[in-house]
């Protein structure tokens, strides 16, 4: 999802650690008690938990370039109105989710400069170009789609900031999922070429969508620790599972054709059987090689430097009113 | 202040249903107004507040969690606190 890179383990530092406090750490998460910033916790936990929610707000972050490309574009106010706000509420997202990083001791300064270095990883979905307006009711129909499937669960997540911070977070998420599928409903009763617009996104969004949820179970040695620490609820296939079962129908619903001739309904299982993830493909943009990793990455390093003179001011005056305030406190006196 | 890294603000907003204000998380910003500028565009884009506190975190004094037991624990047995532990014959009616 839009942690989908956490490839390696930093479990084995569980090793050193007191098996008494480890051992009642583990009793409080699974008698389904919130662990706050300043309780006692695993180093591996506290280091999952701040790759996982970092990645998470660099995702929401960068997750604004593609959108943003549209909003001076916009084919009417309403639609424009809609972008922005959906938009704003993305860089919400990543503010909510870096202050409760941040409860785990590591600083704002410090998870920017890992997103700018190519440190840290952000969903591979963002690597992907917005080509046509389709492309933005494509993106809150199935990239929102995918996200909301992947953050009701993390509603429950064990640790209290992260869990609170995807409260809100769900809360918001509905609104951009119905603009986006609204406005395909719209293309797609418009006229034909509008029409073929939609389907010519939904070719190009699809299989990007369902690597959303990260690697098969299989490949993924994360879960088993995560589902321990109750970070994670659902295995990542189970999640795509669900998101293909409910995403197959409303694309019907608009006449559309998924892109997946192995893509066939199972009467017994009640659930849709779906083709092969292009793994190479999903491992090359994570590993930065995408249609448009280069420019999401150097789009966010010059919003960066660009704002570094605001930053300083902003500072500067703050400081100067404080050193006036001194100095008219010493006058006072 | 001499600090490089632009400061950390806890965030407190009150709901339209007259509740207490009440910790929603915080924000960074450089000074106490662009705080709560920042605390309005983060927190309360969909009418969830009439009013923002804006407090410095590092003035925030938190009680030790591993204090807890020693902190909160005797409560426990002082049931005598609550209405329940007396008994109001049924027709005295409701106290
Ligand atoms: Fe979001
Ligand atoms: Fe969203």
């Amino acid at each position: 999802m839009y942690t989908q890179a956490l490839n390696a383990r930093d479990t084995e530092a569980g090793a050193v650690e007191d098996a008494d406090r480890v051992a009642a750490f583990q009793a409080r998460v699974d008698a389904e008690e919130k662990i706050e910033p300043n309780d006692w916790m695993p180093e591996g936990y506290r280091k999952t938990l701040v790759r996982q929610i970092s990645q998470h707000a660099h995702s929401e972050i960068v997750g604004m370039l593609p959108e943003g490309n549209w909003i001076s574009r916009a084919p009417t106010l309403k639609r424009k109105a809609a972008l922005l706000a959906k938009v704003q509420d993305e860089g919400g997202h990543g503010l909510y989710l870096y202050s409760a990083a941040e409860t785990l001791g590591v600083s704002r300064e410090e998870l920017t400069e890992q997103l700018l270095s190519g440190k840290a990883k952000y969903s591979s979905i963002f690597n992907y170009p917005t080509l046509t307006w389709a492309d933005i009711g494509a993106i809150g129909w199935l990239v929102d789609g995918a996200a909301i499937m992947n953050q009701i669960p993390l509603c429950r997540c064990s640790f209290g900031p992260y869990s609170r911070a995807m409260i809100r977070v769900c809360k918001e998420e509905s609104f951009h999922q119905r603009q986006g599928y609204e406005l395909l409903l719209e293309m797609v009763r418009s006229s034909e070429e509008q029409k073929e617009m939609v389907q010519d996104a939904l070719n190009r969004w699809w299989w990007p969508s369902l690597m959303m949820f990260g690697p098969s179970d299989t490949d993924s040695q994360h879960s088993a620790q995560s589902m321990a620490w109750k970070i994670k609820r659902f295995t990542n296939d189970e999640l795509r599972q669900k998101f293909v079962d409910a995403t197959v129908p409303q694309a019907h619903y608009l006449g559309l054709t998924i892109p997946d001739d192995k893509l066939s309904f199972n009467e017994a299982t009640g659930h849709w059987e779906f083709g092969e993830i292009d793994w190479d493909e999903f491992m090359r943009v994570i590993a930065g090689n995408g249609p448009c990793n280069r420019e999401r990455l150097a789009a966010r390093k010059k919003a960066h430097a660009d704002g570094a003179w605001v930053r300083e001011a902003a500072l500067a005056y703050s400081r100067k009113r404080a050193d006036r305030r001194e100095a008219a406190r010493h006058a006072a006196e | 202040m001499t600090e490089k890294t632009t400061p950390l603000w806890e965030v407190f907003i009150r709901s339209r249903t007259g509740m207490a204000h009440r910790h929603c998380g915080s924000v960074h910003a450089a000074d106490a107004e662009m705080a709560l500028q920042a605390a309005r565009d983060v927190y309360t884009r969909r009418g969830e507040g009439l009013s923002i506190w804006v407090v410095p975190s590092s003035e925030i004094i938190a009680s030790d969690p591993a204090q807890k037991d020693e902190l909160f624990e005797p409560t426990a047995s002082k049931i005598y606190r609550h209405p329940t532990f007396y008994e109001i014959p049924e027709e005295v009616g409701n106290m």
